[in-house]
């Protein structure tokens, strides 16, 4: 009655190596990722994070057009 | 560099905000009016347009594609510019959006309606709807990257980063699960077939939910909870790896929507596996947000835009919690056709979408028309009948599943189901469909008095069109000035961060994907499953217009209760021929897949005349015009030759004759209702088509048997 669905990659040949393939995909992804967060540069992270605050600090952006 | 003076455009902004309020009301009502007909099903009024089957889409596409979809680009047009220090880059572009995509809600707000859809859920609209959406998408998208490659500020922030990958998702999205094949106008087949079309149907369907109401909602967040608590995002690292670890691993998580169905078990348990890994970035995204507020809870007291800010938060923390829970297999049995992922998405979608767009919108109005937000007391009125809403919307359902599912599975001791009739089950539940509908109506409720209150606002306010504004433009050419980090270029070039987001995002699809389309073992072929006699594909087709798979699955699960109850599980190899599949994902009626022959034609005749009469109390619309409504035989060649150009074996030149067939079934039909007594039937309507249909459905494994039986 499972023979519906069991055993359904068994007929790919090399399917072994799949596990193996997805495993370091992942590990590197996410390695890659932490080393590149944690060498990122303490001005950068600050400059980059008060983006959303900028027009509001250093008036670039004035209420009323001027002539 | 030169200090240059630009304008922000804040009339696209006005405009996308209102389309965004006038939808969220019209998509609130339409849900209520549903959640109601289920409670009070006459309320349909015994008129195709506005049965339940056709009403519930609506519904989700108006909330979803039309208040979330506005809300999106109310935000981004907003946020975009000013993070970017310019304006956007084509006005015109942006009036298209605008105007491009009321258009495509008006389309659908009629086609849904009148019945013309797709079957596939938040894809029901029809080709060449689909046709429109994706070139305003991509105007969208166009618009975008070409503000960001002419902006003032060097640097993209993360809110961009995640707008980015929204547009290139959902445009790949979009596109794959809208592969269909065109017979009429108005009428299409989908290119996939059973097990391919639900595996692509749910890649698409989670990540619209990933890349529709998640991605660009965390971008408004990470851009709106800075502003309004004034002060920036908690960790600008953690934002980075939110984003990367997000995008990465959403992609993969669809098959959780097909957990114990025919798709391949390696697929069910992919899907499992990622959806568990998903709570690491989710959450680190909620607590980025909630922690941007340490040392400013104080200011959550005083402000309405900051409360609904932080519960939305915490409904995405709350829903990105539930949801990987909900991937786990032993749990995923129970939610899995019951109200459960009712509940679950309603949380995100009142919670999350809903009330990060009413912080946004109090916040938003106030800042372009130049004026203070009219009453703060109303705000809190809102933000309580809001919540309140969410609760009692929320909780009924999860009694409701756990009672309906309890009552699903309970088996005697003899060995016999205690509740054999399904209809048991339902209206056991009916008082919570209740409670729910009153949760609805106090968030809806909580939504009309924010209109009132921006309403005033706008009144005593004074709109600012184009607001002026300074900075340095970029230098034309990067000048390197020695040694940086690799991926500093790739934030200065918008291009490749998105070609590398769609590498990450296409990934998880490929992986999916790939093998269960070439790998022939993933769908064993079953000998007796013969392709649909031509009446029984205009059955199929009625079905699909009046969106019973809105209510009714046709997947049996290899469990206990639910081969007792209908019978044989569902294998792969029966849906070869399904296109679109019709597996459903919401039980508020029984299974359907082994109806076939379960009862005679003049039940079925009986029960859509007026379903109480075979099952009293019975919440499912009346669908009496179908014993009048002619179906339309002259159709029937294009449908046979669509079906066999998607690889159906019909022999050719059958489409010549099918129609021959099609009077001879239909006579049957009309012979076996006569029998039992219903005269005077016409055979060329919609009823008799669709009693073909469902009496063949799941037959093909049953004819198997018996021939092993003899």
């Amino acid at each position: 009655m499972l023979k519906f669905i069991k055993h359904n990659m068994e007929t790919i040949v090399g399917i072994e190596i799949f596990p193996l393939i997805s495993f370091i995909i992942f590990f590197s992804f996410f390695i890659g990722l932490l080393i590149y967060v944690a060498r990122l540069s303490k001005p950068y992270i600050d400059k980059a994070g008060a983006l959303p605050l900028e027009e509001d600090t250093n008036s670039t952006t004035t209420q009323n057009p001027m002539p | 560099m030169k200090i240059e003076k630009f304008y922000y455009d804040n009339q696209i902004v006005k405009m996308f905000a209102y389309a965004t309020l006038l939808w969220g009301l019209v998509g609130m009502l339409v849900g209520l009016y549903a959640a109601l007909q289920l409670v009070y099903p006459s309320l349909s009024g015994g008129i195709p347009y506005t049965t339940f089957g056709r009403i519930r889409p609506l519904h989700t596409n108006a909330v979803i594609f039309a208040f979330v979809g506005n809300g999106i680009f109310t935000g981004v047009y907003y946020s975009l510019q000013r993070l970017l220090k310019t304006r956007m880059w084509s006005d015109m572009l942006s009036k298209i959006n605008f105007w491009g995509w009321q258009l495509i809600i008006v389309a659908a707000a009629i086609t849904l309606p009148l019945g013309f859809t797709t079957s596939k859920e938040y894809a029901e609209l029809e080709w060449p709807i689909d046709i429109a959406i994706a070139i305003v998408w991509v105007v969208f998208g166009l618009n975008m990257m070409m503000t960001i490659v002419k902006r003032r500020e060097r640097h993209l922030y993360v809110a961009i980063w995640f707008y980015i990958a929204t547009f290139v998702t959902v445009a790949v999205l979009h596109i794959v699960n809208s592969f269909e094949l065109p017979i009429s106008f108005m009428k299409s087949y989908s290119w996939y077939a059973g097990v391919q079309d639900a595996l692509v149907q749910w890649w698409y369907g989670h990540n619209a939910v990933a890349f529709f109401l998640t991605t660009p909602y965390l971008g408004l967040m990470y851009y709106f909870i800075p502003k309004a608590a004034n002060r920036p995002i908690y960790s600008y690292r953690l934002s980075i790896i939110h984003f990367w670890a997000l995008i990465f691993l959403y992609i993969w998580a669809g098959p959780h929507h097909l957990l114990y169905t025919s798709l391949p078990d390696w697929a069910q348990s992919l899907g499992t596996v990622f959806s568990l890994m998903l709570i690491a970035p989710s959450w680190g995204g909620m607590l980025n947000g909630l922690l941007t507020l340490r040392g400013a809870w104080d200011k959550v007291r005083e402000e309405p835009m900051l409360k609904f800010m932080v519960v939305a938060v915490t409904a995405y923390g709350m829903s990105t919690f539930e949801g990987p829970m909900l991937s786990i297999k032993s749990i995923n049995a129970i939610s899995h056709y019951t109200d459960w992922t009712i509940a679950h998405v309603h949380i995100g979608g009142l919670g999350w979408n809903g009330f990060l767009t009413f912080g946004m919108m109090y916040w938003l109005i106030p800042k372009i028309f130049r004026t203070k937000l009219y009453s703060l007391k109303l705000a809190n009125v809102h933000f309580w009948l809001g919540t309140l809403g969410i609760v009692f919307y929320a909780l009924p359902l999860y009694w409701a599943a756990f009672t309906q599912w309890a009552m699903w599975q309970e088996f005697s001791r003899d060995g016999f189901l205690v509740y054999p009739n399904f209809l048991e089950t339902v209206t056991q539940i009916l008082p919570m469909y209740l409670l729910r509908a009153v949760g609805g109506l106090l968030y809806l409720s909580g939504a009309i008095v924010m209109i009132y209150n921006l309403r005033q606002t706008v009144k005593s306010g004074n709109f600012l069109k184009d607001e002026a504004a300074e900075a340095a433009g970029l230098e034309p050419a990067y000048v390197y000035h020695g040694k940086e980090h690799w991926h500093r270029p790739l934030e200065r070039r918008p291009v490749q961060l998105m070609v590398i987001s769609l590498v990450v995002i296409l990934i998880g699809g490929i992986v999916e994907m790939v093998p269960t389309f070439l790998v022939k073992s993933n769908i064993p072929t079953i000998a007796s499953v013969k392709p649909y006699t031509p009446l029984e594909l205009h059955g199929r087709d009625v079905y699909i217009s009046e969106g019973c798979n809105n209510c009714h699955s046709q997947m049996v699960r290899p469990f206990r209760h639910e081969t007792e109850r209908y019978g044989e599980y569902s294998k792969s190899g029966e849906f070869v021929y399904d296109h679109p599949f019709l597996w459903g994902s919401k039980r508020t009626g029984p299974d359907l897949h082994r109806v076939g022959g379960k009862y005679p034609d003049s039940w079925h005749y009986n029960h859509m005349i007026e379903p109480e009469r075979m099952a009293p109390g019975s919440i499912m619309p009346v669908y009496a015009w179908m014993a009048k409504t002619e179906i339309d035989t002259t159709t029937t060649a294009a449908k046979i030759n669509a079906m066999r150009t998607l690889g159906v074996p019909y022999e050719d030149g059958y489409e010549l004759v099918a129609n021959v067939d099609v009077v001879a079934q239909q006579q049957t039909i009309v012979n076996s209702l006569n029998k039992d007594g219903i005269k005077n039937v016409a055979p060329n309507t919609e009823m008799i088509a669709l009693i073909a249909y469902l009496q063949r459905l799941g037959t093909d494994i049953k004819l198997q048997n018996q021939t092993a039986e003899k």
